[in-house]
């Protein structure tokens, strides 16, 4: 049968058009003349190229093909045709200013190279604080994976412009402002006045308009605790330098607790100074702060709260209701601890419970504390709890019509996300603004990009004295417009904000100083305002203890106690690849969350951590459900220290939206967040299948009875025993048999010296006691010296590349073998017990990068001298020299060389930011990228001592005090780390390589390094 | 003129032997044509080898990476590796060198195939230091040539260029050893060789031997000279490469005993590894006449005597690790932390394979049995390996910063390329096999008459030895000079 169906390729042919005739019968243009040429054989014969010749011309051409294309790949490298009068190519530019992405606030200086920022550091000026997720914010600037490069309207899928957004979104708020339609502005805290002015405005012109403030990781009960106590909302500082005695019940101050203390802190325990405060740290999980206390006592959150009453009772001699804990006899030394104290003395708490707080802020009232500052408040978290809910509960009435958040990621990061999820369905306007794309800008109508901070224009104002701005060290990378603006725009003001911002700080907040000074500086410091309002006497505290016992009381099954990782916070900066790969400083694992239980629930349980034969650690998997809520397939990591029914969890993990497949690591633990609270009761585990991979860097947890690498002493002993006492000395000396004479290790010599006293001689000295193991140092050392990402699997098997680490040491029951011998063990079992942590270890810390040797054990060994001495003291490594034998990471005795096992740079199995053009921007043009088979290693940062030098030679005088700095001793705000010239004896390292406490690590070997420590004090004595 | 040998010593070549017949006995195997059992095991050699080449190309296409090598242990079963090819190459040196000038008749049956063992052996160690570099293709700066790199010159301080100079002078020393005594041999195959070109091979290869006086003269001189030149190379390759491990700091390498300990610990392993060979070769190529039981026992005295001494380096290692007191000695290879540590099973095998099992040797059965010694050899390669092993990874492992303990798991690559070196060695050892005169049969040919069992029976019984007059008219060249 025939069919009178038509087949047609375009419109045009089914309508007939002529002109599809004309191109059928006319495809090509102009006939090849093949046949001109071919068919006449005549002329093909009389032609003049022979076969010959024409072999010839082939091959000629196939040579010179094959030859152009033997060349190397041209890069072009474009010199400025009219040069920025601020750049000088090859010559760094700094650059003051703030970082506040909502979670971490901190005044920072950049380093910028050629117009691109790649470092991050403390601006110590304004007596900044660092942690590693500011040190490591400058390679989510170059994120473009996940930041948004163009306005969009989601609900149809396409760009628009930002007049064109701007004029879609004014219509609509301006319809809802005509009809009084309610709408809510969502932004995480921002501590910055000038937009806080800009939002009032924006409100004043559109009333219908709320401002909520939402922090993912909430400190609302600290918040509120204070507002009923001093009328501000706001959190109370602690000057922790001048506290004779520090009682802190979960408050993890030099961790997740809005951080900034330790520089404070750690000024208060200098052990020269003869002032070191009493540290007692009552907590369930193991933190970084219960690490680095005096004594940590072991308690699950429950009896927290109880023991904060008793603490209480004791104190203030009240009897309110409480319970008794297994922790009584602590609490009561510490409570005459603290009265002894009086105002030295203070009690902190990280329960973020209203009730709690206030306890904790009452007894600090009691004891007249001076160590807490209830003036000079912090104002980085500033999230309202009750706001938030209330938020959800109105988006599901209905009676929200608009919704624009700022900064933040309710979907993720809320506990009731799907309830947050549910409401915004019936809100009709839906305006995200957002650095970066996450679930909540995903759901949204309309997406705008916002500028990353160190594209961005802003002040702050994290306490109330410094006045921190914030400025642009590069153009924006993608089309972005600034919050601030945005809101100017549509709240009618033509003024950009940069004019607003400087119109603003010049009439409110720099006091005198010129706005290029504060810009210069980063900061103004301005008078703080005393408040008068005191303890108020509508609160009874009765009340508060009663509710506070009650709710306690209620405790039952397992505790969770959710936190935040020093790498990942509150997981804003989860995409960014050398945070995930900073392994934690306790668990010393990367790139992923865990539950950690404690080692006799472990047993219970049947969980364990065995060691693979490739050196890794596997993991089982566990179900975890609060209140009806499941988290699945949380991988166990045993913490010793951990108390006993209580549980750990790390927030910020288990982001996968747009996240490349090797960074969708860990699990997503917001759900349990329940009521924003991190404690949660009445926790159900249950073991599932499955081996978990974990990727650790360290596996040994004890330092296995050779306490010569990492000394400790007690407070006393450091008073009143010579350290070199032959008994009971507290930094003997290595002693070796020479000549069968017994001498110190170091007076001997078997090397022809050089003259170490011409020149420069670097030497690094890292304060045991002053390193709290936060790991800024390690982000900075990555930033500043192209330190490669390898990628979890590559971790797992030992295989980072960090140049400085961190190791973590716990104590073991049986710390010597003397010990050992007194309790009649046999020499397997000695072995067995030092290799094992105890169920509650203490904790030390101890940075580690090249000891730069002056008698290098490496240097000697390399066939090829890649790896030699230079006459400033370092050990120098010449990649391009190495062959990549590995012999001098075996002969290194701190295995602190690290190989490139494959090319880390430009290489799709390793998609981290070298392997991106974006990312590659955050690389140091002063530090080569090291290719596949070389060794490479701390440098002692000699692209930045040689600048120093050829800086003060161009200025022509002798390089002045303290001028060397190394990326991680700059990063250090404790000032752990101290690097400088010895041969300069005003330079502070002069004086500490010579100090009492001053040690090298396995200087038996006659390694002389370079690298100093000094013997960690521990205030145990309590005195 | 034959040299006089004590009646009670046992014959070196038995049954009622002529110089033709031996002739024809070692030309067979190059003349014949080759069996299945030799193809079978040739094509798995040469399987084995092509995959482990497959691996070598993927580890410099790709990275040191795809080992299981990581930043606390450097090295692992590459120099693992290296150190026992090494070891096994030690045997053949000792044989023809040391053997030589003390005038051991019985190297004679061995010392050829226990030279082509070491060379191939050294072909095996030495492909290990150069693949285990991460960059191989800039492997040549380890070599102190000029070049226009600025002043750059190796560093003469590293163990590791003492090992290039070691193993350099000991492969070419060897080789032309080995190569010297094989030109009377060659001379024999060319003046055998029927088809044209096998004879212009043997020719060049056979140097133009001619067989005069003048010949065996210079032989027997340049022989000498070079045994005098390969006896100190015996001594002074293992203490090298021992030099690695003992001038390093780790704790476990760092030993002052490690030069003599390692030189006996390669000579113990490369008599296993000879007996391994020639307990299989004997009776592949219908050798069991040249290569008997006096031939296995006196090697087996030789193990028992290296075994000894490594057993007492062994128990000194342990000991001295003790009586330090140092905490830092703790988990060295030999110590109670390795007993009881994660490898506790590499340092009990080590200790089984090296020091129980040669124990065995003892019995004058057992010295004697071709079988028992094949198995016994067996198991000294297998201990030798994991003695190399466990100085490498246990002590690596343990290092003296806790924080940096790791553990060691080879890839299928780690193996492959193992593998590999086994095949390697294998094919070459076949095609020598196959080729070359497996037995110096010219030197046999001068104790025929001293210690031939048909001889020594007649002179036992006082009957005359007459003159051997079985002469084929198709006879060599250099039988007829044997019959002086």
């Amino acid at each position: 049968m025939a069919s009178n169906k038509k087949y047609w390729k375009s419109v045009e042919e089914l309508k007939e058009s002529s002109i599809v005739e004309t191109l059928s019968k006319n495809e090509f243009v102009s006939e090849i003349a093949t046949d001109d040429f071919l068919g006449d054989k005549e002329t093909l014969e009389n032609t003049s190229t022979s076969r010959r010749d024409f072999l010839k011309y082939v091959g000629f051409t196939t040579a010179a093909a094959s030859l152009a294309a033997c060349e190397g790949p041209v890069r072009k490298s474009i010199p400025y045709v009219v040069k920025p009068d601020d750049i000088i190519a090859g010559v760094a530019d700094w650059y003051a200013t703030s970082m506040a992405d909502g979670y971490d606030f901190a005044n920072v200086l950049v380093k910028t190279r050629e117009g691109r920022p790649i470092l991050v550091m403390p601006n110590s000026e304004a007596g900044a604080d660092m942690n590693a997720r500011v040190a490591a914010s400058v390679l989510s600037l170059y994120d473009d994976k996940l930041r948004l490069k163009e306005p969009a309207k989601k609900d149809v899928g396409e760009a628009v412009s930002w007049s064109q957004a701007d004029a879609e979104i004014g219509a609509q708020l301006n319809a809802f402002k005509e009809a009084n339609k309610p709408l809510v502005l969502l932004t995480g805290t921002l501590a910055s006045p000038s937009t806080e002015k800009i939002i009032e405005e924006f409100i004043a012109v559109y009333p219908n308009v709320k401002h909520v403030i939402y922090d993912a990781i909430s400190e609302s009960g600290a918040a509120d605790a204070f507002m009923a106590m001093y009328g501000k909302r706001a959190l109370p500082n602690y000057h922790l330098n001048k506290a004779k005695t520090i009682v802190s019940f979960g408050a993890d101050f030099l961790g997740d607790f809005h951080g900034g203390f330790e520089k404070s802190y750690i000024a208060g325990r200098k052990p020269e100074t003869g002032h070191m405060s009493y540290h007692v740290h009552f907590e369930s999980n193991m933190s970084l702060t219960g690490a680095n206390s005096d004594k940590r006592v072991v308690v699950k959150p429950s009896d927290q709260v109880f023991a904060l009453l008793n603490l209480y009772n004791a104190v203030t001699g009240s009897n309110f209701a409480s319970k008794s804990t297994p922790v009584d006899a602590e609490v009561k030394k510490m409570a005459s601890e603290l009265k002894k104290a009086g105002s030295k003395g203070v009690v902190l708490t990280g329960l973020n419970d209203k009730n709690a707080q206030l306890i904790s802020l009452a007894i600090n009232a009691a004891l007249g504390s001076e160590i807490i500052d209830t003036n000079n408040t912090i104002n980085i978290r500033q999230g309202n709890d009750a706001e938030v809910s209330q938020l959800v509960a109105d988006m599901n009435a209905g009676n929200v019509a608009g919704l624009i958040s700022y900064n933040v990621d309710p979907l993720y990061t809320l506990s009731n996300a799907s309830g947050f999820s549910e409401g915004l369905k019936k809100v009709s306007l839906k305006v995200a603004l957002s650095i970066e794309n996450n679930d909540t800008v995903s759901a949204m109508d309309f997406v705008l990009p916002t500028p990353h901070y160190l594209e961005s224009w802003g002040d702050t104002q994290f306490d109330e004295i410094t006045y921190g701005l914030m400025q642009p060290t590069i153009q924006p990378l993608f089309n972005t417009r600034q919050f601030q603006d945005v809101l100017l725009k549509w709240s009618g003001n033509m003024v950009n904000y940069y004019d607003y911002l400087k119109t603003y700080a010049s009439e409110n907040a720099l006091e005198g100083n010129s706005w290029n000074t504060a810009l210069h500086n980063g900061f103004s410091k301005k008078e703080v305002s005393v408040n008068e309002t005191l303890f108020e006497s509508s609160i009874s505290i009765a009340d508060v203890a009663n509710e506070l016992a009650s709710s306690a009381k209620k405790a039952t099954g397992f505790e969770l106690n959710l936190y935040a990782k020093t790498g990942l916070g509150d997981g804003k900066q989860a995409n960014n690849p050398w945070l995930q790969e900073f392994p934690d400083p306790i668990t010393r694992a990367s790139w992923d969350n865990y539950l950690t239980i404690s080692i006799a629930d472990a047993r219970e349980l049947g969980f364990e951590n065995p060691v693979k034969d490739n050196g890794a650690i596997d993991g089982d998997y566990a179900n975890v459900t609060v209140n009806g809520v499941t988290v699945e397939n949380i991988p166990v990591m045993i913490q010793p220290g951990q108390a006993k029914g209580s549980i750990g969890l790390a927030l910020g993990y288990g982001r996968t939206l747009d996240f490349k497949e090797d960074m969708q690591v860990g699990v997503n633990a917001y759900p349990l967040y329940i009521n924003n609270n991190h404690i949660q009761y009445g926790v159900s585990i249950e073991k599932t299948s499955g081996t978990h991979k974990f990727a650790c860097t360290q596996v040994q947890k004890t330092i296995a009875g050779r306490h010569d690498i990492l000394k400790v002493a007690s407070l006393k002993d450091f008073k009143t025993v010579d350290p070199k006492d032959h008994h009971h000395g507290w930094n003997k000396p290595a002693y070796v048999s020479y000549d069968h004479q017994e001498v110190e290790a170091n007076s001997i010599n078997i090397w022809d010296e050089h003259n170490r006293e011409i020149g420069h001689h670097f030497n690094l000295s890292i304060d045991l006691s002053a390193c709290t193991g936060c790991g800024a140092c390690v982000i900075a050392c990555h930033a500043e010296n192209n330190v490669p990402v390898v990628g979890k699997n590559e971790v797992r098997v030992g295989r980072d590349m960090h140049w400085l680490r961190i190791d973590r040491y716990y104590s073991s029951e049986v710390e010597t073998r003397e010990d050992a011998k007194e309790l009649g063990l046999s020499r397997g079992d000695t072995y067995r017990k030092l290799e094992t942590e105890a169920e509650n270890p203490e904790v030390t810390f101890q940075p580690m990068m090249c000891q730069h040797c002056n008698h290098a054990p490496c240097e000697t060994v390399c066939p090829v001298a890649a790896t030699s001495h230079g006459r400033q003291g370092q050990n120098q490594m010449a990649y391009n020299r190495c062959v990549g034998t590995r012999y001098c990471a075996n002969n290194c005795p701190y295995r602190v060389r690290r190989f490139n096992w494959f090319e880390y740079a430009n290489n799709n199995e390793f998609d981290f930011n070298m392997n991106n053009e974006y990312g590659k921007m955050v690389l140091n043009p002063d530090v080569v990228v090291r290719g596949r088979g070389v060794m490479e290693k701390c440098s002692f940062c000699i692209q930045s001592t040689q600048a120093v030098i050829l800086k003060a030679k161009r200025e022509g005088r002798s390089v002045s005090t303290d001028e060397f700095e190394t990326a991680c001793s700059s990063s250090c705000t404790t000032g752990a780390l101290v690097f400088g010239d010895v041969n300069n004896k005003e330079d502070q390292v002069a004086a500490l390589t010579v100090d009492k406490r001053a040690y090298g690590v396995l200087d038996y070997l006659q390694t002389k390094p370079n690298v100093i420590y000094q013997v960690k004090i521990k205030n145990t004595n309590e005195a | 003129m034959s040299h006089y040998e004590a009646p009670i010593r046992e014959p070196l070549v038995l049954g009622d032997k002529s110089y033709h017949d031996i002739t024809e006995d070692i030309a067979k195997p190059i003349e014949g044509k080759a069996n299945k059992n030799w193809y079978v095991a040739f094509y798995i050699s040469l399987a084995a080898m092509l995959w482990g080449f497959g691996c070598i190309f993927y580890t410099v296409g790709t990275g040191i990476g795809v080992w299981g090598l990581s930043k606390n242990i450097g090295w692992a079963w590459d120099i693992t590796n290296f150190v026992w090819w090494v070891g096994i190459g030690h045997a053949g040196t000792l044989i023809s060198a040391v053997l030589l000038l003390f005038r051991q008749k019985w190297r004679m049956a061995i010392n050829r195939s226990a030279e082509a063992m070491t060379i191939f052996a050294v072909f095996q160690a030495g492909l290990f230091p150069i693949i285990h570099m991460g960059r191989p293709w800039n492997g040549y700066w380890v070599l102190p040539i000029p070049n226009q790199f600025g002043s750059l010159w190796v560093n003469f301080n590293s163990p590791l260029l003492w090992d290039v100079f070691a193993i350099s002078t000991y492969l070419s020393v060897s080789l032309v050893f080995w190569w010297t005594g094989l030109l009377p041999d060659f001379a024999m195959i060319r003046d055998r060789a029927v088809k044209p070109f096998q004879k212009k091979i043997y020719a060049l290869l056979s140097f133009g031997w001619s067989g005069r006086a003048k010949d065996w003269q210079r032989f027997e001189e340049v022989s000498l000279v070079l045994a005098g030149l390969a006896t100190p190379l015996v001594l002074s390759v293992h203490t090298i490469v021992s030099m690695d491990f003992a001038t390093s700091i780790n704790p476990g390498w760092h030993s002052t005993i490690f030069p003599p300990y390692f030189v006996a610990g390669a000579i113990f392993s490369g008599f296993a590894m000879v007996q391994t060979l020639l307990g299989i070769m004997r009776k592949v190529t219908n050798l069991e006449d040249y290569i008997t039981r006096i031939h296995i026992e006196y090697m087996n005295i030789v193990i028992i005597l290296t075994g000894g001494i490594v057993a007492v380096a062994y128990a000194t290692e342990f000991f001295i690790a003790w009586y330090t007191g140092s905490p830092y000695e703790n988990y060295t290879y030999l110590s109670v932390g390795a007993a009881t540590g994660p490898y506790a099973w590499a340092f009990y095998s080590l200790l089984f394979f090296n020091i129980l099992t040669p124990q065995l040797l003892w019995f004058k059965k057992i010295r004697r049995s071709f079988i028992w010694t094949f198995i016994i050899s067996i198991f000294i390669n297998i201990g030798m390996w994991f003695e190399r092993f466990d100085i490498i990874a246990i002590v690596l492992s343990k290092g003296h910063l806790p924080s940096t303990w790791w553990r060691f798991e080879p890839t299928f690559v780690d193996v492959g390329i193992f593998i590999g070196t086994i095949g390697f060695f294998f094919v070459l050892f076949l095609l020598y096999a196959r080729t070359f005169p497996v037995i110096a049969q010219a030197e046999v040919k001068t104790i025929l008459k001293s210690s031939g069992e048909f001889y020594k029976n007649r002179r036992d019984q006082g009957i005359p030895t007459k003159p051997v007059i079985k002469v084929a008219a198709a006879e060599g060249e250099s039988d007829k000079l044997d019959k002086e």
